[in-house]
């Protein structure tokens, strides 16, 4: 579990990034801080290996104060994965998923034989091993950052929006990559989003901020969708332009299915309905991604 | 020309090559080692930037004969000694080596830099893994230039008596023999350009992930093989 308690940053210049911040993030979930740019998420983030030190206030880990922790031993237990993949150009990309085991001293060979491993594990071909990373599509570079991520098998990984720089289809691809991995591995996973569709299809726990990073509402998706807490949740997350609102689109239903169109006319999906009846709802987390794939009508 | 003089100082021409290289070899070392610390120093700190590239700029203004009679009564050295050559190219190369290598950092990705600090590489591995490869390039560059100005240099050496391949202009001055001036001229050019290649060899080497195909090339390839990545 990491714990904020009232943490403050205030940089030199006067500017509040940060005010009376306390949240707690629990273990083995996925929690998603969503929220415009200026809500300092990425400053509250990046507290969490010590890339930022709060002004005041502490970040706990399991118990432990950080500010106690050398910052080079705990970002190297700590998986960090960004946006544009902040890979090292001029390592191939099997030595850039090595890196950080290599730091600590784990033989070469062990740490390539591991590195080739996570290739698998992340969904990407051992033919691009030997590759630079400008030699890799944009999607793949991701791939490879959250393999270098996972690669000391850290039990918290941090994902500042690693998928906001690759194209829609490669995102989606990518999001249920991180579904699946994380059905798998079960790590703590702090993610930062400025896209709410986002937000609601990856987090466990979604947390939405405003200027300063001010909680204006924390809970599960369904929570926030269900009884956005103000004004301005419901405008961050669409539901005042009634965008979410879905309904059964008579003109192009076939047959017994019937398709569900959102507020803008765009189908998001079918409702299967053999012989007429509707199939019981399933009320697994999958039923998210339905929200998800309004992202195409709307503009958030 | 008289290609009899030449054949029949082939002895002394190579000599002379050797000696221009054994005395611009090492500035040229000097310099890129020096400026490395230098420059990165000037990459952190803009204070630090104008400090070392006036003093930089400064140093380099000085007249070669002048710096030449300088270093000798400075260091307390013999007048004839080669040493005070060598450590005058060696300002040179370092006063022109500065800026290039403030350069060269200064043209590491930040966010290159910041993701490595963030998966825990420490100061030095950062320095050594991360920011010193990636300034190659531009450090080739500058280094590149050092060494052609190093060796057109040194020449000036003869002046104050050093022997290296600067001794056939005065030669050829005093005995108003053109032939030596050319043999002179010419080999300094070619000891320039084998120093050019070399580096850009080492350069070449050094940096093999500047000359791979393009990622589109990968990707049109990938597309025509069959593999599981996303392209």
């Amino acid at each position: 579990m990491i714990e904020f308690r009232d943490v403050s940053k205030t940089y030199p210049d006067g500017t509040h990034a940060v005010r009376d911040f306390s949240l707690q993030i629990p273990a083995r979930q996925i929690t998603v801080l969503v929220g415009s740019s200026g809500s300092g998420k990425t400053t509250l983030m990046r507290m969490i290996n010590r890339m930022v030190d709060p002004s005041s206030g502490s970040i706990e880990i399991d118990g432990q104060d950080i500010s106690q922790v050398e910052p080079v031993k705990l970002r190297r237990g700590i998986g960090y994965v960004m946006q544009n993949s902040g890979l090292l150009p001029h390592r191939k990309v099997v030595d850039n998923i090595a890196t950080v085991p290599r730091l600590t001293g784990v033989p070469k060979e062990q740490a390539r034989t591991r590195a080739l491993e996570l290739m698998d594990t992340v969904g990407l071909d051992r033919a691009l091993a030997d590759r630079y990373p400008s030699q890799l599509s944009g999607g793949q570079q991701q791939r490879v950052g959250v393999a270098r991520g996972l690669a000391v098998d850290p039990n918290i990984l941090l994902m500042d929006e690693p998928f906001s720089a690759v194209d829609p289809i490669v995102r989606d691809e990518l999001q249920q990559e991180v579904l699946r991995l994380q059905s798998e591995l079960a790590k703590t996973i702090v993610f930062v989003s400025h896209d709410i569709d986002e937000a609601f299809l990856l987090g466990d726990q979604v947390v939405v901020l405003a200027q300063g990073g001010q909680i204006v509402q924390q809970g599960t998706p369904e929570q926030i969708l269900a009884n956005p807490a103000n004004d301005f949740v419901a405008t961050f997350i669409g539901a005042d332009r009634g965008k979410r609102r879905l309904s059964v689109s008579p003109a192009t239903s076939r047959g017994d299915d019937r398709v569900l169109v959102d507020a803008g006319g765009y189908p998001v999906g079918v409702i299967s309905a053999p012989e007429g009846r509707l199939a019981v709802a399933d009320a697994g987390p999958k039923s998210r991604s339905v929200s998800n794939k309004t992202d195409q009508a709307g503009d958030a | 020309m008289n290609w009899v003089w030449i054949g029949s100082n082939l002895g002394l021409i190579g000599g002379r090559i050797l000696e221009h290289l054994a005395l611009t070899a090492p500035p040229i070392v000097i310099g890129l080692v020096l400026s490395i610390p230098l420059g990165y120093a000037a990459s952190r700190s803009s204070v630090a930037r104008s400090v070392l590239l006036s003093v930089g700029g400064i140093l380099y203004t000085i007249p070669s004969i002048a710096l030449l009679v300088l270093v000798p009564v400075t260091l307390g050295l013999a007048i004839l000694d080669p040493f005070n050559l060598v450590f005058a190219l060696s300002i040179y190369a370092v006063a022109i080596m500065v800026r290039s290598a403030a350069d060269a950092f200064a043209s590491v990705p930040k966010d290159v830099v910041s993701s490595a600090t963030s998966t825990g590489y420490s100061g030095w591995q950062r320095f050594f893994g991360v920011e010193l490869p990636l300034a190659i390039p531009v450090l080739l560059a500058g280094i590149r230039v050092v060494s052609v100005s190093t060796v057109s240099l040194a020449s000036v050496g003869a002046l104050i008596g050093i022997d290296q391949l600067g001794s056939f202009f005065t030669d050829a001055f005093q005995r108003s023999f053109l032939t030596e001036a050319i043999v002179g001229i010419v080999a300094i050019l070619l000891l320039a350009a084998l120093y050019d290649v070399l580096l850009a060899r080492i350069g070449h080497a050094l940096t093999p992930w500047t000359h791979q195909q393009s990622a589109q090339t990968a990707v049109l390839r990938l597309a025509s093989a069959p593999v599981g990545g996303d392209s």
